[in-house]
This record gives structure tokens, sequence and C-alpha cells, in this order.
């Protein structure tokens, strides 16, 4: 990974100038200090560079400056000096071994890259695969469950028709009403993923009502008859905010979504939002239970669901509210409140206009 | 020939086309159905309905180019359906004479009350000045508003606005829109106005302004004047 990592960091001229000026400059000081050291300890510094080498560049690089210290040393090195030609059989075989020993340096860390570039594609396959299974299972589940209601409601009033009272009739079309909401839902949710997961969303920047954004989401919410009270706690003087309307209205959504999914019958759920300085800070409480501290960190990871948390839900809710508001250069965060109850702060940075307090005309 | 509203149809989708036509048919329209482009068109030049319900994604020719083909000759109201809530394809069809939209899904009352308006929008086109909706009163010839019989104060701006709104009462007007008509064409991207306005009206007309009765958003697209029935 790591050497992946330096290898495409440099341009490859840059590397052939750089392994050349190494070799260059390591035989500079070996020959101020030749007078010191011996020429066969000079064979070994020039070994090591090249194998340093051979870890953070190319083949062909490293193949130079293999090439090229072998020369250097013969030329400047073995007595007799400032010859290519060399003097004793012994030296002979040692500029070969020289030679050979920088020539399998390069070649063999060059193969064992490439052996961990197929590994490093190979696991990244393996965790492709690993997401759309999560996603299909996920899928299966949460697709069939509505459908099976609508299915089956749909049989007991197509066949089963005498038998049924009217209370039972209305139940079952209920049923079938509320199955299609929740298919409609996760389309919503998989389209918003994929959107995410495209890598190319641009937040579309306009002028908001950060108020009648969030009291719209919160009338949404509340068309499904839940047990919650939310309340809403804004300045009516906060400015406009520019930026992307449909992201902000899709994670306030989810996140009261989320609350309204996971506490119990008759809490309270607060929806608070700040004007900084060109932030806008959203935060959304509830007196619920409050999240496992020891899961905090992860209910934000795409299909992750807590330990023993009920029926319904993807784990895509979080997961999408954290992309968008990354998306739009913005944050989401997680606490406990000490009290009992979580705490959602979403920090959004957006120009602001004030043009809302004016005297109009 | 009857006196019910003919309503043409035109979707690809045989369920959305057997949908409409139950949804429509028992509640006193009369359906005709169309599953391409061609045959739509064939059909509103025959017979020209009282309105089109044109689905955007047709299988031989864009929703976007029928309807620039039926606003040649066609004045009568025509409502698109869209797949997915794609704005800009539905603000682009607004613009190219469009009335009004829904987005699939759809709930049948919202299908119905788009009908409705499009339809009442045709008839009192001839200027009637007096306007009233719910505890409003509109009167368009001497420019006052009143709550339960009581003046509101609109500045002119307020007042350019919400009357275009409550002459197009029901319809959907786009931001584009409304900023063209009321402050200029210089103003189109200047969405801050319409949102400051918007909310100004909505504090002097409705009861409670995080909660508009009247004046309904519709998330980028525009908004629309809704009366209450």
């Amino acid at each position: 990974m790591i050497l992946h990592f330096v290898n495409n960091k440099i341009s490859k001229p840059k590397q052939y100038v750089f392994s050349m000026l190494l070799v260059l400059l390591a035989s500079a000081i070996c020959y101020v200090l030749s007078s010191i050291i011996d020429y066969k300890v000079v064979a070994f510094i020039l070994l090591v560079i090249v194998s340093v080498l051979a870890v953070c560049f190319d083949i062909l690089p490293v193949l130079l400056a293999a090439t090229i210290s072998a020369l250097i040393w013969d030329f400047f090195f073995i007595p007799p000096r400032f010859t290519l030609h060399v003097g004793t059989t012994g030296d002979s075989i040692l500029l070969l071994m020289y030679f050979i020993i920088a020539l399998v340096n390069a070649v063999l860390t060059y193969k064992i890259r490439q052996v961990e570039k197929i590994a490093n594609e190979k696991e990244q396959k393996a965790n492709t695969v690993k997401l759309y299974n999560t996603l299909l299972n996920s899928l299966s589940h949460e697709l069939r469950t509505p459908i099976a209601a609508i299915m089956g409601a749909t049989d007991n009033l197509q066949n089963n028709n005498s038998n049924l009272t009217p209370q039972n009739r209305y139940d079952l079309v209920n049923e079938i009403s509320k199955a299609s909401f929740r298919l409609n839902q996760q389309v919503d949710n998989l389209l918003n993923m994929s959107r995410l997961e495209s890598g190319f969303m641009q937040p579309k920047n306009d002028w908001c009502d950060i108020q009648e954004i969030i009291y719209s989401v919160i009338k949404r919410i509340e068309e499904n008859d839940i047990s919650q009270k939310i309340t809403v706690n804004i300045n009516p003087a906060i400015p406009l905010f520019k930026l992307d309307k449909g992201m902000l209205e899709q994670i306030i959504y989810n996140l009261l979504n989320n609350a309204v999914l996971y506490t119990g019958q008759n809490c309270r759920i607060e929806v608070i939002a700040i004007c900084y300085t060109d932030l806008l800070q959203i935060i959304i409480e509830d007196n619920g239970k409050g999240f496992p501290e020891e899961e905090i960190s992860n209910v934000f990871d795409k299909f992750y669901r807590l330990k023993n948390s009920k029926a319904g839900g993807t784990g895509l809710g979080l997961s999408i509210a954290k992309g968008f508001a990354e998306a739009m250069n913005g944050s989401i965060a997680l606490e406990n409140i000490p009290t009992g109850g979580a705490r959602f702060t979403i920090a959004i940075p957006a120009e602001v206009s004030y043009l809302k307090n004016f005297k109009n005309e | 020939m009857s006196n019910k509203a003919q309503v043409l149809v035109i979707d690809d989708e045989p369920q959305i086309r057997k949908l409409l036509e139950i949804t429509l048919e028992s509640n006193g329209y009369e359906v005709s159905l169309a599953a391409t482009a061609k045959e739509g068109i064939i059909i509103a030049a025959n017979h020209p309905p009282d309105a089109i319900i044109l689905d955007l994604g047709l299988p031989d020719e864009s929703g976007h180019e029928v309807l620039i083909k039926l606003r040649e000759w066609y004045i009568n109201p025509v409502i698109i359906l869209s797949v997915q809530s794609n704005e800009d394809d539905i603000v682009k069809a607004l613009d190219n004479g469009a009335n009004d939209y829904l987005v699939k899904p759809f709930r049948t009352g919202e299908l119905l009350a788009r009908i409705r308006s499009s339809l009442r929008i045709k008839i009192s086109e001839e200027n009637n000045p007096l306007i009233t909706c719910g505890e409003m009163e509109f009167n368009l010839s001497a420019r006052i508003v009143k709550k339960n019989n009581i003046i509101i104060k609109l500045t002119a701006t307020e007042y350019t606005l919400i009357s275009l709104m409550v002459k197009n009462e029901g319809k959907v007007l786009t931001h584009q829109y409304l900023l063209r008509e009321v402050w200029g064409p210089g103003y189109i991207n200047q969405s801050q106005y319409l949102r400051v306005f918007i909310a100004q009206l909505r504090k002097k007309i409705e009861n409670d302004a995080n909660h508009p009765e009247y004046i309904i958003t519709e998330s980028g697209v525009g908004y629309r004047f809704v009366c209450k029935e």
C-alpha cells in the first residue's frame, strides 16, 4: 500500500532525475572520503542506495541507477582508478556480483509490488462484493416485507371477500397503503445512496428559508400519526441561507424519521436552528434512550444497524444524512445527552442573507 | 354529447392508464387513453379533450416534444406526469406551456385537485374582479385584500405577488415566472426576494405562517395559491 502510494506520487521523469542525483551524490561523498574508506565499502553504500530506490521507484529508473552506479564504482573506485579496466580477478567477480545483486534487487522489489497490487485489487473487489451482499440482503428484506403485505392483502380482498368484515377490508386496504408508502421510501433511500456512491453529487445552492424547510419536514413526518411531540426552536430573525434545499430537507427528514422510529411513545423531539457567521447549525435532540456509547462511532456507517434494534429501517438513513452533509462541506455529529436521549448536530457552512429583516419597501 | 369533461391520458404504462381511467371515470370525467406520443397527438387532434394528462417518459418521443407540438394549437390544460422528482424537468415542462404537474407516485386526491383547478382556470379566464377564498377576499379592481372582512395592509410588491397567485389559484407558478412578472426580467435569479416576500405574505395572510394553508411551497419548482374547499 505504502509502496504503491509513494510510487504514484512522483512522476516518471522526476524518478529518473531523482535516482541519478542520489547515486551521483552518494558517489561524490564516497569519492571525497575515498582516502579513509575502502572501495569495497563504497560498493555496499551504493548497493544500499539502489535498494532504497527500488523500494520507492519504478523498475526502469532503478535499473538505470544500478547500471550507472556499477559503472561509477568501476571507474572511480576499483583500482586502477579512472579506467574501466579492472585489475584483479577478485575485483572482476565483485563488480559482476555487484551488478547482479543490484539488478535482482530492482526486479524482485518490482515483482513484490505487482503482487501487492493484485492483492489490493482483489481486496477491493471483495469489499464491493461484500457491500453488494449486504445491500441485497437488506433490500430483499426491506422490499419484500411491504411486497408481501401488499400481495397478502390483495389476495384476501380478491378471494376471500365474503368472509371479510368491513373492518377487515378497511384494515387490509390500510396495510396496502402503509406498505406502498414504505416501498416508496426505500426506493428514495436507494436512489439517494446511489447518487452519493456515484461520487459526483453537486449541491444546487439557492436561497432557503430554514424555518419553512424545518416546518415542512415536520409536517411530512407528522402525517404518519406519530406518538412523539416535535417542538421547534428557531429565532424568527434567522437569515436566509444559500444551500441545497433538497439535501437539507433529506438530512432533517432522515434524522427526525430515525428519532421517531427509535424513541418510545410520548418522547419529546426538539429541532433547533442557529446561525453562526456563515454557518448553519441544526440540532435535533430527543429524550429517548440514546445510543449505546460503544456503537456511536458506527451509526453513520452504511447498513450499520444497532445491535438489538427493532425491525424496519435499512441502516441507510443516517449514512445518507452524513453523505449529504458532507456533500455540502458540512458535518454531522452524534452524542448522548447526559440527562438521557440523543443529540445530532448538523453544521453546514453557507452564505447568508439578512434581506429578510429589512423592512420591505 | 355528454357534458362530462373529457380527459385524454397519454402514458405508456398500462397500470397507470388503468388506474387513471378508473379514478377519473368514477369521478365523473370521460376518459380516452393513448399509449404512445403518436397515438396521443392523433386522438388530441381528432377529438380535442378538455384536458390532457401527459407522461414525460414516453417510448417513441419525449413528453417535452409532445408538449411543444400540442401547444402549437392546443389551448386547454395539460398536466404532466413525471416519474422521478426531477425539478429541472418539471420547470422545463411548465415553461413549455404545461399547466401543472404530478410526480409519480401521486395520491388520487392530488390528481383530482389538479384537474379540477386546471379546468376551473379555463372557465374563469374572463376577468372576475372579486375572488373569495375561505376567510380571504380579494378585490382585484379595487386592489383590496380582506381577511374575515378586515382589510389587510399590503405593500405594492406584496399585492402584485399575491394577486398574481390568486388569479392563478390552484396552479403552480415557477420561481422564475414569479420573479419575472413581479420584479422584472433582471431579477429571475434573485430568489431571495421571493423567499422574503412569500414569508411576509404568509405572516399577513396565514393563520399560522409556519403551517401555511393558502400559499403552498412546491419544493424546487415554485409556489401555489390554494383555496381551501
